[in-house]
């Protein structure tokens, strides 16, 4: 009970919802915590997926400059945030990503030749493996969270234990699709990740511009669901973290909104020149705190780090990269006439009608 | 079809559209509703009065005050097996949900090549002339009809209404289901207690006749059925209502029947009539019967204002009066 008007609204103000930030490793390798969470095997697996994640980024960008594809959204930097979420699902689960999770889309088990078809601007790099449910990247910001609430919603109707993540960026939670995302899945306590990757620009708007908020895991507060803001390049973190919030969306618990905090080093997409935007040379000190770094560091210090092994994985990577450019290219370039399909089940007269009018302008 | 030895009930608009969607949720587990006010309210028309009480809250929800939660949370239902049936409130409110239509539940379809689909119903209540506050009165079915994967249909009366739903609800793509309020109770019609369909796509020719073509649908057919009585009793000429009853798929075949046969046609809608559903009629027509005409296409449609405050909303709507002038404007220009 405090005992007057003033000293009520000072303590108002010295109200901090805090949000600390969740590390399991620390940027120099070292363990954050003396309990026995840290799984070698399992790092070893996430390191792989993330340098083959950077190493088809990379590939990508080259493509691109070479213009082999259109423009595309790079991740690098990002990795660990995406490999160590999309590691905590299981089969059957629903994932909703943008443009630029294609870590996470490739870790649930897209193929590197199908994101190379939908930078290539082919409609079929939207089409996962069947049985997969990865949706195609949703490319207005922030409408996916409401899908993933509702496809998770479908799941605890039927009486099933799956569960949905939704895929975003810190630009993301200005929209009111974000708010109408997680006030949904609060009021129906469905099971549902939000899973913001905070890289602390909205194309080239800095967080600071975008929000008053100090961190993204508060606007969890609002709705009552949990809030968690993780560090974003500890792939262990992210993953424990992801381990703890599908848990809990799977015995019924409802959502949880998780922050990973982290950094893309790159373009928006490579469309745009970040130097007119930011002072690269920050990227350098960036590094320091680089996802792949950080694994390497801590398995040196646990003395599993074998060069050797790496460079292994590092030509097997390539290999698979160097393959999957090679279908892509040897792809038969799409018929312009499939556009006319799939625009409803059954095709309607007027668009029939449309189609071999088409028919008629291309052959004349 | 209707079959001879079913029962009927002479039900209102409003009631045959209750009736529908609880055949469809007594048949059909995967059927959900979900909208504003719709649950333990019945919904602000009644049209989903005892739903809640019937079904319980996993199949009729009430849901937060959020079109485009509405509409995105259903698209999510709908590619994980379910069929929702959403409801706006007021099609005027329809507008935060935009977004969600055209960039998803429409494209998922052609952008998965048919892996993911949203088979679900949006119900509008749509178009002036109850009195309601500002806002509530708008007929944008101009602005749906442009969306490539979207069907919309709009109901006259209680047995297409009824029929028309349980089709749109059975429909593997998704369906904009406009309801003209105005009609909602204001005639009844004999409508089977049994499951029918009425096929999508497909018009309704209420009067024959072969001197002029009018082209109405949802409110606008008891005004053009009034002006068509009229025009037989003061002048005898003969007019052939034909009521839309789906806008897209659009029954290419009935309008042309019918304007080779008059060679006149008057076109009514109560939206605006800039980029109206009216000019699309007119260019199909210009690009498949245009020289069936023997005069020039004359329409009759709301104007270009925002609907007015309903002390004079009447003045906006087009009626009775203004489209028997039309008839006398068809027949005897030159």
């Amino acid at each position: 009970m405090t005992t007057s008007l003033s000293s009520y609204l000072d303590q108002l103000e010295r109200m901090d919802h805090d949000y600390p930030l969740l590390r399991m490793i620390q940027p120099d390798g070292s363990k954050a915590f003396t309990d026995d969470e840290y799984d070698v095997t399992l790092l070893l697996s996430f390191y792989k997926q993330m340098l083959r994640a950077r190493m088809f980024d990379r590939k990508a960008i080259n493509l691109q400059r070479q213009g082999r594809i259109g423009t595309y959204a790079p991740f690098e930097g990002q990795e660990a945030a995406q490999i160590g979420s999309a590691f905590a699902l299981q089969k059957g689960d629903w994932m909703f990503p943008t443009y630029r999770d294609h870590a996470a889309t490739m870790t649930y088990g897209h193929s590197m030749e199908t994101i190379f078809r939908y930078w290539k601007g082919r409609i079929d790099g939207c089409v996962p493996p069947a049985g997969l449910n990865i949706l195609p990247p949703s490319v207005p910001i922030a409408t996916q969270l409401l899908h993933a609430v509702g496809a998770s919603w479908a799941e605890r109707l039927k009486g099933n234990d799956r569960v949905a993540i939704a895929y975003f960026g810190d630009g993301a939670t200005s929209e009111g699709d974000f708010h109408e995302g997680l006030n949904f899945g609060s009021a129906f306590n469905t099971p549902t990740i939000f899973f913001c990757q905070n890289n602390h620009f909205a194309i080239s708007v800095p967080i600071h511009k975008q929000m008053k908020s100090r961190t993204i895991a508060q606007k969890a507060f609002a709705y009552d669901i949990e809030g968690i803001r993780v560090d974003g390049n500890d792939v262990l973190a992210v993953y424990k973290v992801m381990e703890y919030a599908v848990e809990k969306a799977r015995r019924g618990d409802g959502p949880t909104l998780i922050e990973a905090v982290t950094w893309r080093y790159g373009a928006h997409t490579t469309a745009d020149d970040p130097t007119k935007y930011r002072d690269q040379s920050i990227n350098e000190e960036r590094r320091n705190e680089d996802c792949l770094l950080r694994v390497e560091r801590f398995l040196s210090h646990e003395g599993a780090f074998d060069e050797q092994q790496i460079e292994e994985i590092t030509h097997e990577i390539a290999m698979e990269i160097d393959e999957a450019v090679e279908r892509f290219e040897r792809a038969e370039q799409p018929n312009p006439n499939d556009m006319f399909d799939h625009v409803f089940q059954d095709q309607t007269p007027s668009l029939r009608e449309q189609h071999q009018q088409f028919q008629k302008e291309v052959t004349s | 079809m209707t079959s001879s030895l079913q029962q009927t009930k002479e039900l209102t608009m409003v009631q045959a559209i209750t009736d529908g969607l609880k055949i469809m949720l007594e048949e059909d587990p995967t059927t959900m509703i979900l909208g504003e006010d719709i649950g333990v309210n019945g919904g602000v028309f009644r049209a989903t009065d005892g739903l809640l009480e019937q079904f319980g809250e996993n199949r009729v929800i009430d849901t937060p005050l959020a079109e485009s939660g509405i509409i995105g949370t259903s698209i999510g239902l709908a590619l994980n097996g379910f069929k929702p049936i959403a409801e706006m409130q007021f099609q005027g409110f329809i507008y935060p949900a935009f977004e969600q239509i055209v960039s998803h539940a429409i494209r998922i379809r052609t952008r998965t090549l048919g892996a993911f689909t949203v088979p679900m119903v949006i119900r509008a209540p749509y178009g002036a002339g109850i009195h309601a506050p500002e806002l509530h009165s708008d007929s944008m079915e101009a602005m749906f009809t442009h969306l490539p994967g979207l069907k919309v249909v709009i109901p006259s009366n209680a047995y297409d209404a009824k029929g028309l739903l349980i089709s749109a609800i059975e429909d593997p793509d998704p369906v904009l289901f406009m309801e003209p309020m105005r009609t909602y109770r204001s005639t009844r019609t004999s409508v089977p207690s049994e499951k029918y369909t009425v096929k999508i796509g497909e018009a309704s020719t209420l009067t024959t006749g072969e001197d002029v073509t009018i082209l109405a649908y949802g409110n606008m057919i008891s005004p053009a059925l009034a002006a068509a009585k009229q025009a037989k009793e003061n002048d005898n000429v003969n007019v052939e209502v034909v009521d839309l009853r789906t806008l897209y798929p659009l029954d290419e075949q009935t309008i042309l029947e019918s304007v080779e046969k008059t060679g006149r046609v008057v076109i009514v809608h109560e939206g605006h009539k800039t980029s109206g559903f009216g000019a699309e009629l007119i260019a199909f027509i210009n690009d498949k019967a245009l020289f069936s005409l023997r005069n020039p296409i004359v329409r009759v449609t709301g104007y270009d204002v925002h609907v007015p405050f309903f002390s004079i909303e009447e003045h906006y709507i087009p009626n009775a009066t203004r489209i028997y002038q039309a008839i006398d404007t068809v027949l005897n220009e030159e």
